[in-house]
């Protein structure tokens, strides 16, 4: 067994398990109910399906000048697909996508309360501030 | 390497292509639609890496490079717009 028929076969076994995962992820988005269970589904491939593609690519091109932009690539893939995840659950929460009852544990609901207190708390302080300067600085 | 692999890779990627599509007409808010449209280039950056593998030849990686670096601004400007504007 020559080492080009081993790379041959990993190459085979990585492009199958890619190109599973994106189907994965594919049902997922038609099956899923609400946007937040379909991202969950489509970052499957966003990362381990590109990370099989990328090592079959290696495995067939075996030159450090491939395999040098493959890693620049994955890291890009990597550094990127968080920022969307993240605004578009952002989005969805605030637009109530999600379905109701689907969240256990909701931690940006608390954050979000307890940002709203404080900053209810300190427009009373102020407008108290405000009424104690116009009834101290009304001449009588 | 056999063909079999690269037929049942490829009809399996449309198959996924297909599905982000379908999501995308079909798609009750605009964030599945995006959620659709992300998943759909993730898709097309796996075909053009089999495609390279197939051929053997390196001349899309620089195409899978862009991709991979550009792919959120969109979904980053739509989700922003959609914060902003409160309506879907």
């Amino acid at each position: 067994m020559s080492f080009d028929l081993i790379a041959d076969i990993l190459t085979g076994i990585f492009l199958l398990l890619g190109a599973f995962l994106s189907l994965a992820a594919g049902v997922g988005l038609i099956r899923f109910p609400d946007a937040i269970a379909r991202m969950h589904a489509t970052t499957k491939p966003q990362i381990l399906g590109l990370i099989f593609i990328l090592a079959g690519i290696a495995l067939q091109e075996r030159r450090l000048s491939t395999i040098l932009v493959l890693i620049a690539l994955l890291a890009f893939q990597m550094m990127t697909a968080p920022i969307s995840a993240h605004m578009i659950g952002r989005a969805g929460y605030r637009n109530d996508v999600i379905a109701p009852g689907s969240l256990l544990v909701d931690e940006l609901k608390q954050s979000i309360e307890q940002v709203q207190q404080e900053l209810g708390e300190a427009e009373n302080e102020a407008e108290n501030e405000n009424k104690n300067e116009s009834a101290d600085g009304t001449p009588h | 390497m056999s063909d079999w692999v690269f037929v049942v890779v490829g009809l399996t990627l449309t198959a996924a292509a297909a599905m982000a599509l379908f999501r995308i007409i079909r798609g009750p808010s605009i964030l599945d639609r995006m959620i659709a449209s992300d998943m759909l280039l993730t898709t097309m950056i796996c075909a053009l890496g089999a495609e390279m593998i197939y051929n053997s030849h390196t001349r899309s990686l620089a195409a899978m490079f862009v991709l991979a670096g550009t792919a959120f601004l969109g979904s980053v400007v739509v989700a922003r717009y959609v914060s902003r504007n409160g309506r879907l």
